[in-house]
């Protein structure tokens, strides 16, 4: 079982992989879209990628509701369970 | 008067540079650009062929990690040539309404679509990358270069095997000279090095099988010829309308005077040994050039190194151009190059407006016997100077399915030495 803060730092190391942003960007409270400026087909990735490395599902209607960095640590800290 | 159509820029990734200048250096030179493979599928699927002509140089050293990631290969590729081309072209300003792509490719993204394969297979559907279609599709490369250069005024993808990238050069003269268009980045770019098309050719027994000699394996014309060997990269050239490049006081390379596409509805793969399209195609470039068989002094020859493929182009050629033939010095640049497919007419065309330019054609290497049935002046050992004055070369382009293309490119000189 992941922590938050290694959760944290796994999907800051995907979308950093995805997107090319510094893994210091990818904060709790940045909004996906609007802070960190990640379109739909990325994000797609970096769900895919995310399920791989928690080894957790992430429902493709469970996706609209992740806007937030933290939203989604929160969703995969509770799937793992 | 159709508007008058001038290369202003030019750009290129391949076996023998990672650029414009490295390739031409290497092209007088003389260097093959053909060496065996080190990748672990050549073993793995135990491949009759183990050598190839792989780009020197990475994409990557010009696109960043995440641009690329996002691309087929054969995209990369594309916009590396494309965005060589358009800083050579000096363009600072563009009315991007009237500036077009058209980006050619033979084979399109066979990476990724089967890359893709492999994860739905291994993994599932949920491992498949949402990117996969946009990176497989053949106008992949036209769009990315659309979408780098913001070039509104459409994106054309001519896909006719090995005679695509000529033929993009056809559909930019045509957007401009119609008005369509008054700038046009135009090119090839393909990326086939796999085991499957590697398989798929030598199946038909297309590839070169000197596996413990790589670098002589591609000898167009030579008695001892056995194939053609792979090769990938692209070619990119910024066409311009006359005035418009006038205007803004380019340095202008050449004219692209003329072109033409044919079909010989003979046979999929065989040219017609008589090599019937191919003359109407070369006939009819000189004729949209407003040009005559005795104006031609070079030409770019398709001269892939197969048994089959390169005496019906003498034939035509002999056909199109008459006792003159003997008076016009030919380069096979694929026994440099290898053979980039759909990429091969664009990197070929970039070479045919360096020779004009600078009044030189490129070797022909590994051309120690001559086949006596094709008894063409190739330049073969060192650069042949090219005459003063206004001169028309050509390049031949011709690809499976029949496709014949071909391009005349104009110079009214003066020579230009290289820097």
């Amino acid at each position: 079982m992941a922590s938050k803060e290694e959760i944290l730092a796994g999907l800051a190391e995907i979308v950093n992989e995805e997107t090319g942003l510094a893994p210091e960007a990818v904060e709790m409270d940045k909004s996906f879209t609007d802070d960190l400026d990640i379109d739909s087909i990325s994000m797609m990735t970096i769900v895919v990628n995310a399920e791989e490395k928690f080894d957790v599902k992430i429902p493709d209607e469970e996706v609209k509701n992740l806007k937030t960095v933290g939203d989604a640590v929160s969703f995969i800290e509770g799937a793992q369970a | 008067m159709a508007r008058k159509v001038v290369i202003t820029g030019l750009g290129a990734t391949t076996p023998i540079g990672g650029d414009v200048p490295t390739m031409w250096k290497n092209a007088l030179k003389g260097v093959s650009g053909a060496h065996t493979l080190t990748a672990d599928w050549v073993e793995k699927y135990d491949l009759p062929v183990h050598f190839a002509a792989k780009v020197t140089t990475p994409a990557t050293d010009v696109l960043s990690r995440v641009e690329a990631k996002r691309m087929d290969p054969s995209t990369q590729f594309a916009v590396v040539a494309a965005r060589e081309a358009w800083n050579d072209s000096g363009i600072e300003e563009v009315d991007h309404d009237r500036l077009a792509v058209a980006f050619a490719t033979g084979i399109g993204g066979v990476w990724t679509l089967l890359d893709a394969w492999d994860t739905l297979r291994e993994k599932g559907p949920r491992r498949v990358l949402p990117m996969t279609v946009p990176m497989l599709m053949p106008n992949g490369p036209a769009a990315a270069v659309s979408l780098d250069l913001g070039a509104r005024a459409g994106a054309h993808t001519p896909v006719s095997a090995c005679a695509s990238g000529t033929e993009a050069l056809h559909i930019g003269l045509e957007l401009i000279r119609s008005g369509k268009a008054d700038v046009v980045v135009a090119g090839g770019a393909e990326a086939a090095i796999h085991p499957l098309p590697m398989a798929s050719f030598s199946a038909m027994q297309a590839l070169s099988k000197r596996n413990d000699s790589p670098e002589t394996a591609s000898r167009p014309y030579d008695v001892n010829r056995d194939g053609f060997v792979m090769g990938e990269g692209a070619g990119a050239l910024v066409l311009e309308a006359e005035e418009h490049a006038l205007a803004r006081g380019a340095r202008i390379y050449g004219e692209l005077a003329g072109t033409s596409v044919t079909a010989d509805a003979y046979h999929i793969t065989a040219p017609d040994p008589q090599g019937l399209g191919a003359t109407r195609a070369l006939k009819a470039a000189l004729f949209d050039a407003r040009a005559l068989p005795d104006d031609v002094c070079h030409v770019n020859a398709h001269a892939t190194s197969t048994p089959v493929g390169d005496r019906p182009e003498y034939t035509a050629l002999k056909a199109a151009l008459g006792d003159h033939v003997d008076n016009v010095c030919v380069s096979a640049t694929k026994s440099q190059t290898g053979h980039l497919l759909g990429a091969s007419g664009a990197v070929e065309s970039v070479m045919t407006v360096l020779a004009v330019y600078h009044r030189l054609a490129p070797v022909t290497i590994n051309l120690e016997n001559q086949d006596p049935e094709i008894p063409l002046d190739v330049v073969t050992g060192t650069p042949r100077e090219l005459p003063e004055g206004e001169i028309v070369a050509l390049n031949n382009s011709f690809g499976f399915g029949g496709h014949n293309a071909v391009v005349a490119i104009r110079s009214t000189g003066p020579k230009v030495e290289m820097a």
